[in-house]
């Protein structure tokens, strides 16, 4: 039996370092190439000598996969194709392409430059490994090769983010990559069409969240920011430089504009202009508000929004700042919150999710005192105030998708497994398909049942749909033909075909029956009765009597003798060939009733 | 093309069938007739090629066919269409029968039998198809005979088992237009096919194909329209349908469990995969609110538009619309919903409002069914999330704001609170929209003027003035503060004790504002000053307003002095206008009466004063230069009458016809002028005519008006009538000269309500130094914010002009979603205008202003001669002026400070 085989390298039950083999009919397909931002040593990324111990990664991978431009879904990209070796094709789409190597490359000068590690990739390695890059479209279907077809569809999350569906033959698999059901201030909503996959592979962030109503997060997040800089205090948000920042500056922007508010707004700078000129440029990727009032004012040209210098983290007054990185792990948002931590005036809002072991997810699991390098203590006294705003589908979105696209069955990555265990239950319940969750290394087999393509000769086809009802909508109906498997080809053909194809006689075979009836009657009465009563019972068939004393049903014969014996019995011979089925019981029935 | 084509065909049907009414002339069509229908019989049988065959049909198509012919060509197309051999010709042949069953007057009847024999044989679906459409198109002419669509339906049944999609399609059109909806009908028939015709078009809810899928659910809703009760049986199929595949079929049941769901609602249907029950219209709700959440936006439209009208629905499950969290599954009845409140209220989904509260805890209710799927829950929500909507939402905020205005503008508020409260939170709105301003202003004007005693002890510091210190001067351009001010000065009209308490700055202000905003500022009654003028009091009725009563005497005066020499008159007439101008500026409520009169008599004193002229002593070639004023004042009259008849509400049929009067009076000028300085009488003889026909539909428009015009310029043209139609040009424009001179004035009546039509640009304000930069070849939006008022229908007339310094000038025309209504007799326009141009050097103003396009078919005039026309016409008439359409300025033209920069390479 056909199957899909498919082995997490990372966020399999675990958020961070995405990267999952699948080999489906035979290809070998890579989907992400991720780090974790919760490791510094070898864990960040994943164990590529999984596939192979020695040799190129090329002879067993027929291409990889990138869904958007995260760290924890590209970030091992260069590892893996310079360091440890891959050839092959790597698709992602444009916007990806465009910024990807930009985050790969402040992601190497945090690593060698500020950590002093030794043994990273280059800058040149980047440029290499971009080199490899295939952009695709959104729905283009490229032919990785003559069996292999990918296929991407709009994800929302990001700029450039993208759900990609796998497939060989007749067998598919969707990959969600991360995936938002519920348009924001700048993205689309995730969208697929009812592509019914053997397999959809999805992301599970929020599996057991349900979220308000955006509009209410939206409110409750500027209500906030504005208490607090009506108070004077500051306001910390750490933001990835791509996605969520973009979001929210919009959001903040159109606040301020409407409320007239003079505080500054900052955003540290570097990556945020180069990021924001990606925005402007792929303004197609984005949602269709924005990409209608573009014309007039290109809604990520901001106002208010200025770029962030050190010295101003020391400015007395309310200010609000956007910092990166989001996870307070490091740079410099850390920084700003380690001078602003001591007021209680001040706040720092996460707006999306934290991996463990960051200071992030320290503080909104209510740590008030932090060991920082070196020893010291940080003492917490300002507001934490955490906001789901990752665009990432909650418990309903899931769902949502899984009723668009109707997969046969589910595998769920990228979350923690206390969450998965929850909605895995759910999406049996629902949709009674098999859910399943393979932990990092362990490899999910998933038997198919692929269609198989036969030829069939219109001449055959055309006989068959003739007899009996009327070809059904939906509903398979029966043939009578041969299957005839020569050189990889299948062909239906009708049996006389075959036997002359195959030069072989034709053999009749026929079962007989005797029933034996009390009738003291003549033996043409005998049979004149039961000609009567078939008649009377077979409406829809053609019932003969032929000159020689026997009943004709179709290809049924029946002859009655008087038994040699006992003259007041009567043996009804029946005689019909292999394929007369239900005619035969319906006869054989009537007749037992009538006698 | 083929569209085209068909559409054409229509047209020239059409047509034809409204001339056979108008001339009935017997003998022409006897001829018509055989010739017809043979020259069809011998083209057809000329044509070689099939395509030969085609082009004949296609031109035929384009002929009229009489209705007596119409058989007869029916048969000769019959005849053809069994000896044709090709599948298109055919195909036409089929549409042609069904264009010529249309033809209004003919019975389709006699040529039934034949089209359903046409079916028997034909082998090619698409004609199939068409002749199944011909055949819908005989029925639906003859709906009232039974028997007739018992048998076409039968015929459909037929072809249902047809495995093109096409013809199945049509089959179930034409079942769902002409199946039988009467219960008695269906018992009678014979046939056992037609009996049920439900159950026929239910069996198609399951076809392979989603277009005869979809065909068959609107064949139900056609069915349902025509007044068939449909069976509740169907509800089920239907709910199987929202699962398909294809949109529109998704969309078209969403409609037909909102018909069914209105049907029975109270019909109570079990819940899968469990034993309890639920109301229908609530199991209906649920699903349709489901489908706002789906993949398609078609569906998605479609589903919310239906939720809006759904009516019964229990109250629980509309609350639950509104709350996206709370997971019901809206399959049970209350215990159910309790119990999955409990279960959202257990917490077993996070709201992801806080910080780790999302780790699963203990499942609590292991039975639940489908939890998620299927929740009316958040249907609202997501549809508000939904990217076609946030633009909406603003612009009806807009709509919400300006209407609480007015509210608030005829509210009494009874504490000094009150007032401050309504006053702090219109300067909220005033800082968060500044576009507001107008409404919010005026809205405290009449707030101040209402509660002058509740203002008074708010003034010390609504103004912060200190009792011993002297306070910063506010800034005069603060929006904000002029409203304040608006407040005060308002309550001060009736408060004399106010102004004490009023800083210096404060009257310096009032001085200021008075000018600048005089509908908004009252005059005051202030210590050292005069009044301008004694206000109006309000209780004078307007018979007894002196100002009334001076309007009515000078127009008296005017019209009494007849016999006044020239000069006399002239001077007259001049006073009067300029007396009417300066009531029209002084009293607003008046300004629509004077300034019509006042044009009125400005027309008139151009008459005079063209015929006043040197010009008319002299030999005609000589003067030239003096006939240009001559035609520059039959110009302007023409001008001013157009303005006269479109940009007044109120002007009643009385007007019309002294305005019309007017405009005849000018083109009779105009006439004269030309004879006067054209050479040649050639294009005389045009013109002359052209007069004479418009003095003829003149006096057929308004044949009722026409005694009380004694002596004026149309009754003495009447009277010469006969002469002027049988005499030469140069002899027309001689007894027109004569009769110009000699007609009398006629009396303008007044109506009760006048009102001029108006427009003010609030936006853009024209005072920017900044110019708008933007790249040449690209356009840039200027946003174009104006009040209109007593505009009828703007959406029709009002317009927007940018002229650019080069001369060029852009008409735009506002979409009809641009143009709100915040209260009878006012507009706002709130739109758009895309400017482009070519590069220049350095930035320039463009001017933009509003226009009110006229088009003097829509007016009341055209509309009676309109009828006239029908009723009395045998005779051919000549057209009455093919609608002379123009434009009238009614706003002050703003400046747009712009500069197009040449594109960078």
């Amino acid at each position: 039996m056909p199957e899909i085989k498919v082995t997490p390298l990372g966020a399999g039950q675990d958020v961070g370092r995405s990267c999952i083999l699948v080999s489906i009919a035979g290809k070998n397909v890579m989907l992400d190439c991720g780090m974790h931002m919760g490791y510094n040593d070898d864990r960040r990324f994943p164990d590529f000598s999984y596939i192979t111990q020695n040799g190129r990664l090329t002879d067993f991978l027929d291409c990889v996969i990138i869904s958007h431009f995260h760290l924890d879904h590209c970030g091992a990209l260069p590892y893996f194709s310079e360091m440890v070796g891959y050839d092959g094709p790597i698709y992602m789409t444009h916007p990806t392409k465009a910024i990807c190597p930009i985050l790969l490359e402040d992601y190497r000068k945090i690593t060698v430059d500020k950590k002093g590690e030794t043994n990273f990739f280059t800058s040149q390695m980047i440029k290499d490994c971009m080199k490899k890059v295939v952009a695709v479209h959104l729905h283009q279907t490229v032919q990785v090769d003559e069996e292999l077809e990918i296929k991407a569809y709009y994800a929302g999350h990001v700029l450039g983010a993208a759900m990609f569906q796998i497939k060989v033959g007749c067998e598919s698999v969707v990959y969600t990559g991360d995936y938002n059901m519920t348009p924001d201030r700048h993205l689309g909503a995730a969208w697929i069409d009812k592509c019914r996959p053997d397999l959809l592979i999805t992301e599970s962030t929020y599996a057991t969240t349900i979220r308000d109503s955006k509009r209410c997060r939206e409110r409750d997040f500027l209500k906030k920011v504005h208490e607090t800089v009506e108070r004077g205090g500051k306001v910390l948000i750490p933001v990835f430089a791509l996605g969520r920042a973009q979001e929210l500056c919009i959001l903040l922007e159109t606040f301020w504009e409407r409320m007239n508010l003079k505080a500054p707004i900052y955003f540290s700078t570097g990556l945020t202009e180069k990021a924001n000129h990606y925005y402007k440029l792929f303004i197609t990727w984005t949602n269709q508000k924005i990409r209608k009032t573009f014309v007039q004012r290109n809604m990520f040209e901001f106002k208010h929004i200025k770029a962030f210098d050190r010295a101003f983290a020391d400015n007395p007054g309310p200010m609000v700042v956007f910092a990166t990185p989001g996870m307070l792990h490091a740079g410099q948002s850390l920084q700003i919150f380690r001078k602003w931590a001591g007021n209680e005036k001040n706040m720092v809002i996460m707006p999306g999710y934290c991996v463990q072991g960051t200071v992030g997810h320290k503080i909104l699991s209510g740590q008030r005192k932090l060991e920082m390098e070196g020893r010291q203590i940080l003492e917490v006294k300002m507001q934490v105030e955490y906001m789901s705003f990752s665009a990432h589908a909650d418990a309903k979105g899931i769902m949502q998708l899984i009723r668009q696209a109707e997969p046969r069955n589910v595998l769920l990555v990228h979350g923690e497994a206390k969450k998965m265990e929850f909605l895995k239950q759910k999406i049996e319940q629902e949709f009674h398909v098999n859910c399943y969750m393979p932990a990092n290394g362990e490899t999910t087999t998933i038997f198919t049942n692929p269609s198989i393509p036969v030829d069939i000769s219109l001449g055959l086809l055309k006989r068959e749909t003739a007899i009996g009802l009327l070809p059904d909508a939906k509903k398979p109906k029966l043939m009578h033909g041969t299957l005839i498997m020569k050189d990889n080809s299948f062909r239906l053909v009708s049996p006389e075909q075959a036997l002359k194809e195959l030069g072989l006689a034709e053999h009749q075979l026929r079962f007989t029956c005797r029933v034996h009836i009390q009738d003291p009657r003549k033996e043409h009465e005998t049979v004149l009765r039961v000609y009567n009563h078939l008649k009377g019972v077979l409406k829809d068939y053609s019932v003969q009597h032929l000159p020689d004393g026997s009943i004709t049903v179709e290809s049924i014969l029946i002859q009655a003798t008087a038994h040699s014996e006992d003259q007041g019995t009567k043996v009804l011979l029946v005689s019909w060939t292999y394929q007369v089925g239900i005619l035969e019981r319906t006869y054989i029935s009537s007749s037992s009733h009538w006698s | 093309m083929a569209a085209h084509l068909k559409k054409r065909v229509y047209e020239e049907f059409t047509k034809v069938v409204q001339q056979q009414h108008e001339d009935l002339s017997a003998k022409k069509l006897r001829l018509t007739k055989p010739s017809k229908s043979a020259a069809l019989h011998v083209d057809l049988c000329k044509a070689t090629s099939p395509a030969d065959a085609l082009q004949y049909l296609l031109q035929f198509a384009r002929k009229p066919v009489e209705v007596e012919s119409v058989e007869g060509v029916v048969r000769i197309l019959l005849e053809h269409y069994y000896k044709e051999n090709d599948a298109s010709v055919r195909l036409k042949i089929a549409s042609l029968l069904g264009l010529l069953s249309k033809t209004a007057g003919f019975s389709p009847d006699c040529i039934m039998d034949d089209a359903i024999n046409t079916l028997q044989n034909e082998k090619s679906h698409q004609v199939l198809a068409q002749l199944l459409d011909t055949l819908l198109v005989i029925g639906t002419k003859l709906t009232e005979n039974p028997s007739v669509r018992m048998r076409l339906v039968e015929v459909a049944c037929k072809h249902l088992t047809d495995s093109s999609h096409g013809v199945r399609n049509k089959c179930l059109q034409l079942i769902g237009c002409l199946g039988p909806v009467e219960k008695g009908v269906a018992k009678e028939a014979e046939s056992q096919a037609a009996k049920d015709v439900q159950k026929i078009i239910g069996d198609h809810f399951n076809d392979q194909d989603p277009r005869v899928r979809t065909a068959a659910i609107k064949a139900m809703l056609q069915l349902h329209e025509r007044g068939l009760k449909l069976q509740q049986a169907i509800y089920g199929q239907a709910c199987k349908l929202l699962a398909d595949d294809y949109e529109q079929v998704r969309s078209a049941a969403v409609q037909l469990i909102w018909v069914l769901s209105q049907l029975y609602p109270e019909s109570i249907v079990p819940i899968p995969s469990s034993n309890e029950e639920i109301r229908l219209v609530d199991d209906a709700f649920g699903k349709i609110c489901h489908m706002v959440s789906d993949g398609s936006w078609v569906v998605r439209v479609q589903a919310a538009k239906l939720l809006g009208s759904m009516q019964q629905v229990s109250s629980h499950f509309l609350e639950q619309t509104l709350d996206k969290k709370l997971m019901s599954d809206l399959r049970r009845k209350r215990t159910a919903h309790e119990r999955a409140k409990e279960l959202y209220s257990s917490g077993e989904f996070s709201s992801g409002r806080k910080w780790g509260d999302d780790a699963p805890k203990e499942e609590v209710d292991t039975g639940a069914v489908n939890l998620i799927e299927s929740g009316a829950c958040g249907a609202f929500v997501h549809g508000l999330e939904d990217e076609m909507y946030g633009n909406c939402v603003s612009l009806l905020c807009l709509d919400i704001r300006e209407a609480l205005h007015e509210l608030l503008c005829c509210t009494n508020v009874s504490t000094k609170e009150g007032i401050h409260l309504a006053l702090v939170e219109l300067l909220k709105n005033l800082t968060k929209y500044p576009t507001d301003r107008e409404s919010i202003w005026k809205c405290l004007k009449f707030l101040g003027s209402r509660h002058p005693t509740l203002v008074l002890p708010l003034v010390p510091e609504l103004l912060s003035t200190h009792p011993f210190f002297d306070t910063p001067e506010p800034d005069m351009d603060d929006p904000a503060y002029i409203a304040v001010l608006v407040l005060i000065f308002n309550a001060a009209k009736s408060c004399p004790t106010m102004p004490a308490l009023f800083s210096d700055h404060t009257f310096r202000h009032y001085a200021y504002l008075r000018d600048s905003l005089s509908h908004l500022v009252p005059p005051l009654r202030l210590p050292g000053r005069k009044l301008v003028s004694s206000p109006v009091s309000p209780s004078i009725t307007p018979h007894e307003d002196p100002s009334q009563q001076f309007l009515h005497q000078s127009l008296e005066r005017v019209y009494n002095l007849q016999h006044l020499d020239p000069q006399g008159i002239q001077e007259l007439l001049e006073f009067t206008i300029r007396d009417l101008q300066r009531l029209g500026e002084l009293q607003s409520e008046l300004a629509g009466m004077a300034d019509f009169t006042a044009t009125y008599l400005q027309c008139q004193l151009l008459l005079i004063k063209a015929l006043q002229e040197k010009l008319w002593n002299v030999a005609a070639p000589l003067y030239l230069k003096q006939n240009a004023l001559a035609s520059a004042a039959a110009k302007q009259i023409l001008e001013e009458t157009y303005k006269m008849e479109f940009m007044y509400s109120g002007v009643e049929s009385r007007q019309v016809v002294i305005i019309h009067h007017m405009r005849l009076q000018a083109k009779a000028l105009q006439l004269i002028v030309t004879a006067r300085t054209t050479r040649g009488v050639e294009p005389l003889f045009g013109m002359c005519e052209k007069f004479l026909q418009e003095v003829d539909s003149f006096q057929r428009c308004f044949i009722a008006e026409l005694p009380q015009m004694q002596g004026s310029f149309v009754d003495k043209l009447l009277d010469l009538m006969p002469r002027l139609v049988t005499s030469k040009p140069s002899e027309v424009v001689k007894i027109l000269q004569t009769t110009l001179r000699q007609s009398t004035f006629l009396h303008l009546p007044l109506p009760e309500r006048l009102h001029r039509a108006s427009a003010n640009i609030i936006e853009p304000t024209g005072e920017s130094d900044n110019p708008l930069r933007f790249t040449s070849g690209l356009v840039v939006a200027l946003d174009v914010d104006a009040t209109l008022e007593h505009v009828q229908d703007p959406q029709g007339t009002v317009k927007v002009q940018v002229l650019y310094p080069d001369g060029q000038a852009q008409l735009i025309h506002p979409k009809p979603a641009d143009f709100r209504n915040p209260g009878p007799g006012r507009h706002r326009l709130i739109t758009q205008v895309y400017l482009s141009h070519t590069a220049w050097t350095e930035p320039c103003q463009i001017e933009v202003r509003l226009l009110l396009a006229y088009n003097s078919n829509r007016s009341k005039a055209a509309a009676k001669i309109a009828k006239s026309t029908w009723n009395e016409s045998l005779e051919a008439l000549p057209q009455p002026e093919t609608g002379i359409e123009g434009t009238i300025p009614f706003s002050k033209p703003v400046k747009v400070y712009i500069m197009p920069k040449p594109a960078r390479r």
